[in-house]
C-alpha cells in the first residue's frame, strides 16, 4: 500500500467513519469509558503535575530575570507566568507531553491487537472493531484532558509562588498581585477548547497506527513512533489555527 | 453448507490459493489438511472474510459470502465462531470475560445466565477455576481451549478452527478433536478445521481437503486417505517414521482403534 499523504489521510478518515458510527451496545461503552479514563487520563497526572510545578518554577524565574527594570513593577512577573501557563504551556506542552506517553502507549496496545488477530478475533464476532477499541480512548481522553490542563495551570501557578517564597527572586505577595490581575476567563475557555482537540488528535491518529500495524514487533514499534511524532506535528499545526481563529 | 467456487488468493502476486473449490457439509467434520505454509490459515481466513479474495465465490447456504455489505456481514458473523491459530484472546481481559463478550455484546441475558454459559463451555473444554487468570498467565494449549470456548459460547451455525490442537498434548488433543465433533453434530453445525495432526484426520476426518502448494490435491474420506495411491498425500500422511513403518506391516489397520 502506498503511503503517501493523501492515502494516508483517506485510510484515516475512513477508520475515523468506521469508529465514530453507532455503537453497538451503549452499556458495554460505558464501562470501557471509565477504564480508559482511569488507564489514560488518571493515571497521567503525575506527569502532568510533575511537569507543570517545574515549568512554573523555571518560567516564574526566567521572568524575574528579564523583567529586571525599575520601570517595570514586579507584579507583572506574575502575571506574565500565569498567562505562560494559561496560553501555551497547560494545554500545548502538556499535549505534546501526553502525545508521547498516551499516544505511544495507545498505538502499542493496538498494534499489537493487531498483529496478534485480537482485531481479527473482535472483527469475527461481529464487532465492529475499530470503533470498540477507539472510541472509547477518544471520548475518555477529549473528556479528561481538559482536567488535566486545569490542574496544570493550578500547579504551575503554584510552582512559580514555591519558588517566590524559596528564593525570594520576587515579593510572593506581588506575585499574586500579580497572578489575579487582569484575569480574562475566555484564555481558560481557549486553552480548554485546545486540550480536547489535541486529545482527539492524539488519540485517534495514535490508534489509526496501530489499527494499521501489520507483521511483527518490530512494525508495532515503529507504528508507536510514528503515532507520536505525527500527533505531535498535527498538533502544532492545530494550535497554530486555533490560536489564529480564537484569539485573534 | 459453506461452499468455494474457484477461490483464488494472492499476496503481492504470488498466488498462495489457486483455484480452490469445496463444498464443506453441515453437521460433519470437514478437515483441510497440508503442510505448513501450504495455504491452510489463508483459506480459512478467506472463508470467513478476513482476505478478500482475488477472484471466486464462497457461499454460507445460500447467501453469497463475498458479496455482502456490511451489515448483512455482521449479521452473519455473529452466527460464525472462529478459533484463530494463535488463539487471539485478548490480553486486558480474563478467562471469564474472554468468553463472556460475545455474550454481552449480542445477548440481553442477565448476568446469572451468562455466567452459568461461560462455566458450561468452559467445563467442556476441561477448564475449571481459571476464570480469573489474563492470558499471559495461561499455557499456550490452555489458550487455545479458552478460545475454543470462545468460539463456542453463542451456538454457532459455522464454526471454523485453524489448528485446534497444535500444541495440546495427545490426550487433550482428542478431548478437542471429539469436542468439535459432538458439538458439530449435536447442533448441526458446519464446521471447518485447518490441522496438520494426522491423529484428528484419522479420530474425526469425515471430510477431508488435501491443500497441496495452494491447490486442491486431493478430497475423501479418513477412510480413503490410507489406501490413496496420491504421492504428495502419501508422503503427508506417511511422514514419520512411525507412520511408514506402520504401513509398511500392513497388517496393522490404522484406521481401527
Ligand atoms: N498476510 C500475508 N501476506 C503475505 N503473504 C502471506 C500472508 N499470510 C500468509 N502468507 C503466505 O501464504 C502462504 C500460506 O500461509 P498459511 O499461513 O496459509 O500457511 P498454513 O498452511 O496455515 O501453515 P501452518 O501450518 O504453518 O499454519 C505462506 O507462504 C505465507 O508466506
Ligand atoms: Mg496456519
Amino acid at each position: 500500500m502506498k503511503n503517501n499523504l493523501f492515502d494516508l489521510a483517506g485510510r484515516y478518515f475512513i477508520l475515523m467513519g468506521k469508529v465514530l458510527s453507532k455503537p453497538e451496545k451503549r452499556s458495554i461503552y460505558g464501562r470501557r469509558i471509565l477504564a480508559e479514563i482511569a488507564s489514560l487520563g488518571l493515571n497521567s497526572i503525575g506527569i502532568v503535575a510533575i511537569i507543570s510545578v517545574f515549568m512554573g518554577a523555571v518560567i516564574t524565574i526566567q521572568m524575574a530575570l528579564n523583567l529586571e527594570s525599575p520601570f517595570i513593577p514586579k507584579y507583572l512577573i506574575g502575571y506574565a507566568a500565569r498567562e505562560s501557563m494559561l496560553l501555551e504551556f497547560s494545554s500545548t506542552v502538556v499535549a505534546l507531553i501526553l502525545a508521547g506517553k498516551v499516544g505511544s502507549n495507545i498505538a502499542s496496545e493496538i498494534g499489537t491487537m493487531r498483529i496478534t488477530e485480537q482485531i481479527d478475533a473482535l472483527e469475527i464476532m461481529g464487532v465492529n472493531s475499530a470503533s470498540y477499541l477507539i472510541l472509547p480512548k477518544i471520548v475518555a481522553t477529549v473528556l479528561f484532558f481538559p482536567f488535566l490542563t486545569i490542574l496544570s495551570m493550578g500547579i504551575g501557578v503554584a510552582g512559580g509562588y514555591v519558588v517566590c517564597v524559596l528564593t525570594g527572586i520576587v515579593n510572593p505577595e506581588a506575585y499574586i498581585v500579580g497572578v489575579q490581575s487582569d484575569f480574562k476567563p475566555f484564555y481558560i475557555t481557549y486553552s480548554l477548547i485546545k486540550s480536547s482537540t489535541f486529545a482527539f488528535i492524539i488519540t485517534s491518529i495514535s490508534g489509526f497506527y496501530g489499527y494499521y500495524a501489520n507483521g511483527n514487533s518490530l512494525e508495532v514499534g515503529r507504528a508507536s513512533t510514528q503515532a507520536v511524532v505525527v500527533s505531535s506535528i498535527v498538533i502544532l499545526i492545530f494550535n497554530l489555527i486555533l490560536t489564529q481563529v480564537l484569539l485573534t | 453448507m459453506i461452499r468455494a467456487e474457484h477461490i483464488v488468493k494472492s499476496f503481492d502476486g504470488r498466488v498462495v490459493l489457486n483455484d480452490i473449490s469445496a463444498t464443506f457439509r453441515t453437521g460433519t467434520t470437514n478437515l483441510i489438511i497440508g503442510q505448513s505454509g501450504s495455504g491452510k490459515t489463508v483459506l480459512l481466513k478467506s472463508l470467513v472474510g478476513l482476505h478478500r479474495i482475488d477472484s471466486g465465490a464462497i457461499y454460507y447456504d445460500d447467501i453469497c459470502f463475498s458479496q455482502l455489505g456490511f451489515r448483512e456481514l455482521k449479521a452473519i458473523r455473529r452466527e460464525v465462531g472462529m478459533l484463530f491459530q494463535g488463539g487471539a484472546l485478548l490480553d486486558s481481559s480474563n478467562v471469564e470475560e474472554n468468553v463472556r463478550l460475545p455474550l454481552d455484546l449480542f445477548t440481553s441475558q442477565s448476568a446469572e445466565e451468562k455466567r452459568e454459559r461461560v462455566h458450561f463451555c468452559l467445563k467442556r473444554v476441561n477448564l475449571e477455576n481459571v476464570d480469573h487468570l489474563y492470558p499471559a498467565e495461561l499455557s499456550g494449549g490452555m489458550i487455545k481451549r479458552v478460545a475454543i470456548a470462545r468460539a463456542i459460547v453463542l451456538n454457532p451455525k459455522y464454526l471454523f478452527c485453524d489448528e485446534p490442537n497444535s500444541g495440546l498434548d495427545p490426550m487433550t488433543s482428542v478431548v478437542i478433536d471429539n469436542l468439535i465433533k459432538e458439538i458439530t453434530e449435536e447442533y448441526n453445525i458446519t464446521t471447518i478445521i485447518n490441522t496438520h495432526d494426522m491423529n484428528s484426520v484419522l479420530e474425526i476426518g469425515e471430510h477431508v481437503l488435501f491443500i497441496y502448494k495452494g491447490q486442491k490435491w486431493w478430497e475423501g474420506t479418513k477412510h480413503d486417505i490410507l489406501h490413496t495411491d496420491n504421492r504428495e498425500l502419501n508422503d503427508f500422511v506417511f511422514a514419520s517414521t512411525m507412520a511408514k513403518r506402520a504401513k509398511a506391516c500392513s497388517q496393522i489397520h490404522l484406521d481401527e482403534p
